[in-house]
């Protein structure tokens, strides 16, 4: 069983055909082939379904770099299912969706690779139980997200918010791998499954709660909690097919998929419990408050992400408790807030994903998705306006839609809490439901605001000019399906609550004996309980604000623009900048003699220190063999011209006398028996002459340098000390004996290598890879002096081509 | 500005074929004798400069229309892609292989798949050394 493997590698492999086969293909077939590939996984992936819901779990193990202990380990239960799915299923719809979004104009060959690179990063983080290669997956979701959100890359916005997420992602993704490496180094292992059955070891050493912050600031940063949230609004730059998609639907999931695979290693600390309960009510008030303040329609669905991202993470701290209380009959109940948590997952990625497509509609249709220039589109966009409606009040949670059902668990989850008097919750406890409900009447307003300031209301009339239509039938089918999905959800809750949601369960609750305890049976009518005057509460309150709103709206007025977090991350990323340019512009100033002084400077402290430090300096001339009296007129022929070199005036006579030296170095080769050497030195001497001569023809006659007195005495220094650096190291090389010898390599060489030229073994054999990689080096350089040259070439005149 | 090559021109079209059987004699001579890919590559390459230099671009290119550029990427694409195909024999990245084989007319050979990996050594330098050199002096 490979098939897990190739449910990673085909988005990979598709993504590194498109480039080839774009151009055969006409532009409209691009979508459609692309299309093929996440329908496919999401066909391949509903056959686990049954075997995952009788408890199997897949796993398989791949050497990928076995001397470091990395290995590619998939593992396939049932939380990493319903990510899958939701990766696969809504990335075939938003790509169906984006067929008839995008215009054929566009480059949508790499629209398509940049969101299948997605895609396989995204199954990659879901499927990955080491945590290296889960690492990696990881950032490779946000180096994709960046290469989407800059899709439209000339826009300075799409540019800013691209760097923003990727700032605030990465940034949280490298404390997340310092966290790991913290966890690897109690466990000595990297396999999330080994560290949970280890969790008795681990929990006690001093680096677990230092391992749990990292690894939450990962999970925040990825889920646009609160105070990182700020990114995510502005990813909003990105084509709306990839709002819905990776800003809705799947990579701010990702986080919560970290959270809900590290409960059961965290899950016991009292940290966990109030971080993530804690940051997720903060954020799911703050996105759901700052949400109805918002005029752009995408800005809204924003902010409403980031507060429904707090709400699931919410959720999954409130279960986490579970895991602290251990398995008893009296703790089963705490679990069913993580199960409203993923729960909730699903029924998000519906609702969201098709406001989002909805909002992709109008601004398609209509050309602004301003609330102060849209109204009254009801008439015009009948088909819309029920997405709209549905997906709203799903969101805001109201029967008959599945957001009803998560949202009345929310609320119960919330209440049972405070029953129990475990890390402080009976006295600061209490705050949760009321957080909680003040956050879902906000949630509320901002329904009806979508709703209502788009559809009903006058139509402006600039908008009738352009006579606008409803959107061609493809737009419509993918949120089509995500709305029946709402309705569908609420009727049948238990089918999805049974089938995906219960195998999930025993990826949050290893330890727990059966999976059946841990699925409550959802219904949507308890009677007369707590929750259900919550929501009434909400539906009365939400109502009067909304048409309270005018007088309100000035309360977001108090916080000064000054102390928002978006001011302060622009101050923290000027700065630093700043800093930073101040910095590098001391030392990289344009002048090569400054480079090479560097470049010198650390080979003497290098390379002489260590011979220093080692006490390696020894050296007697007793063994050497006597030196010849032809051999020292060759040394002062290289002396004289490398001095002579110094008082040139003329080029020509600087690269002539270069090329002695170059010459008389051969000629030691030929001396000391190495004829391979002495026949390369000739012809490259004999090339970069000419090639020289080629270039001087270009420069202008040698002036002398006007440098100050103490820089030239330095830069002679300097090259004295490198002078001798090399001789001594010369010299001293012979009886260096800190390693063990190589020579029996070559010695050896013909039962080795199969060849009688040890220095052609050597760069064929023992040191290939070197000789491999300076093969590269050398091409690239052959393409840089090309590309330097030719790219001037066309930005001059004409009379250049030729 | 004109320049009576004649004697230049007639030298080179004996010089430049000793030059070239040089190099490939030098290319093949590797490994047990001194040469190899390397400096093969570097005779040719420089060989076929010295044709540039002598006679025009355009004359030259009719008789050798290769685009260099993609000579050199051929050698690059060759000498990885034969380290790579050791992976598929199950040795190490890179591992090299020889043996002795009976060809006919030519009688007993030394074979070895170095001498791959040697050619895209060869054809990257003639690629890379051509190409840079032709780009520097075709801009005016």
């Amino acid at each position: 069983m490979t098939f897990e493997l190739a449910i990673i590698l085909l988005p990979f492999i598709v993504a590194a055909c498109i480039p080839i086969f774009y151009r055969r293909l006409p532009k409209k077939a691009i979508g459609w082939v692309v299309l093929m590939v996440p329908l496919s996984l999401f066909l391949l992936l509903t056959t686990y379904i049954p075997r995952i819901a009788k408890g199997q779990t897949f796993s398989n193990y791949y050497e990928w770099i076995p001397s470091f202990n990395i290995n590619f380990t998939t593992y396939l239960d049932g939380l990493s299912l319903i990510f899958s799915l939701l990766i696969t299923g809504v990335g075939s719809l938003v790509i169906l969706y984006s067929i008839f979004y995008l215009s054929k104009k566009e480059s949508l060959h790499h629209f398509y690779c940049y969101l299948l690179l997605f895609m396989g990063a995204m199954l990659g983080v879901v499927f990955s139980d080491h945590l290296l290669v889960l690492y990696t997956f990881w950032e490779l979701t946000s180096v994709s997200s960046f290469l989407l959100i800059a899709f439209w890359h000339h826009r300075k916005a799409s540019r800013a918010g691209a760097r923003k997420s990727m700032t605030i992602t990465v940034s949280g993704g490298i404390a997340m791998l310092v966290g790991f490496l913290m966890l690897y180094s109690m466990s000595e292992t990297f396999s999330i499954r080994e560290i949970i059955s280890n969790i008795d070891v681990i929990s006690e050493q001093s680096l677990f709660i230092p391992a749990l912050v990292l690894i939450l600031l990962g999970a925040f940063t990825k889920s646009a909690q609160f105070p990182f949230h700020i990114w995510l609004p502005d990813a909003m730059e990105a084509p709306t097919p990839v709002s819905a998609y990776l800003h809705s639907a799947t990579m701010v999931k990702a986080g919560i998929y970290l959270v809900a695979r590290f409960t059961p290693i965290f899950g016991g600390e009292m940290i966990w419990f109030w971080a993530v309960t804690g940051v997720g009510l903060l954020t799911l008030f703050w996105g759901s408050f700052n949400a109805v303040k918002q005029v752009d329609l995408k800005a809204l669905l924003a902010f409403s992400t980031v507060s429904q991202l707090g709400l699931i993470m919410s959720l999954l701290g409130l279960g986490s408790i579970a895991v602290y209380l251990g398995y008893s009959k009296d703790s089963i109940i705490y679990t069913q807030a993580a199960f409203a948590a993923l729960f909730h997952l699903i029924n998000h990625s519906t609702f969201k994903g098709a406001l989002f497509m909805m909002v992709g509609i109008v601004d398609h249709e209509i050309g602004t998705r301003d609330i102060r220039r849209l109204g009254g589109l009801m008439p015009i966009l009948p088909f819309t306006f029920t997405v709209a409606l549905i997906g709203s009040l799903s969101m805001a949670g109201m029967p008959p839609f599945n957001g009803f059902l998560s949202k009345e668990m929310f609320f119960a989850a919330t209440l049972k809490i405070t029953q129990l008097d475990v890390f402080s919750i009976d006295t600061i406890g209490v705050l949760i439901p009321v957080v909680a409900w003040v956050a879902s009447i906000f949630t509320f307003v901002y329904c009806l605001i979508i709703v209502g300031k788009t559809f009903f209301g006058k139509i402006k009339p600039d908008i009738l000019e352009k006579n606008p239509h409803e959107a061609p039938i493809g737009m419509l089918i993918s949120p089509f399906i995500l709305i029946g999905l709402v309705v569908g959800i609420f009727i049948f809750p238990n089918l999805l609550g049974h089938y995906i949601l219960q195998p999930a369960m025993a990826g949050i609750y290893p330890t727990f004996p059966s999976t059946e305890e841990l699925t409550p049976h959802i219904s949507a009518w308890h009677g007369f309980n707590m929750e259900l005057w919550m929501t009434i509460g909400v539906v009365i309150l939400g109502i009067t604000l909304y048409f309270l709103l005018k007088r309100w709206k000035p309360i977001y007025r108090w916080i000064p623009q000054r102390l928002t977090l978006n001011s302060l991350y622009e101050t923290v990323i000027s700065f630093s900048e700043n800093v930073s340019e101040s910095l590098t512009k001391r030392y990289m100033n344009g002048n090569l003699t400054h480079y090479f002084s560097y470049i010198y400077m650390v080979f003497v402290i290098v390379v002489a220190g260590v011979f220093f430090l080692t006490n390696s300096f020894e050296w007697s001339l007793v063994n050497n063999s006597s030196v010849e009296s032809f051999e020292l007129i060759l040394v002062f022929v290289v002396i004289f011209a490398a001095v002579a070199i110094l008082f040139t005036t003329s080029r020509i006579a600087s690269v002539l006398l270069n090329g002695v030296l170059g010459y008389s170095v051969a000629f030691f080769f030929v001396i000391f028996r190495a004829p391979d050497l002495a026949l390369t030195q000739l012809v490259v001497e004999s090339v970069t002459t000419a090639l020289f001569l080629i270039c001087f023809k270009f420069l202008p006659d040698l002036t002398p340098e006007r440098t100050s007195k103490r820089v030239k005495v330095s830069n002679g220094v300097i090259s004295i000390l490198v002078g001798a650096t090399v001789t001594i190291v010369g010299l001293a090389v012979v009886n260096y004996e800190k390693f063990e010898t190589i020579s029996t390599y070559f010695e050896d060489a013909y039962n080795l290598a199969g060849g009688k030229n040890i220095v052609n073994t050597i760069l064929g054999d023992f040191r290939a890879f070197d000789t491999m990689l300076e093969v590269v080096v050398l091409f690239i350089a052959g393409l840089g002096v090309y590309t330097i040259i030719k790219l001037k070439a066309k930005k001059g005149d004409a009379d250049i081509e030729n | 500005m004109k320049i009576n090559d004649v004697i230049l021109r007639t030298v080179v079209k004996g010089v430049v074929f000793i030059i070239l059987t040089l190099g490939v004699y030098l290319f093949f001579s590797g490994h047990n004798a001194p040469g190899g890919g390397f400096i093969g590559g570097l005779v040719l390459g420089s060989g076929i400069v010295l044709l540039y230099i002598t006679y025009d671009l355009e004359t030259v290119h009719k008789k050798m229309p290769f685009d260099f550029k993609k000579v050199a990427a051929f050698g690059v694409l060759l000498a990885t892609g034969s380290a790579i195909g050791s992976l598929y024999f199950n040795a190490p990245f890179l591992s090299q292989t020889d043996g002795y084989f009976n060809i006919p007319i030519l009688g007993e050979k030394h074979l070895t798949t170095v001498t791959i990996f040697e050619a895209g050594v060869a054809l990257t330098v003639i690629g890379t050394l051509v190409t840079i050199i032709l780009s520097i002096s075709e801009d005016e």
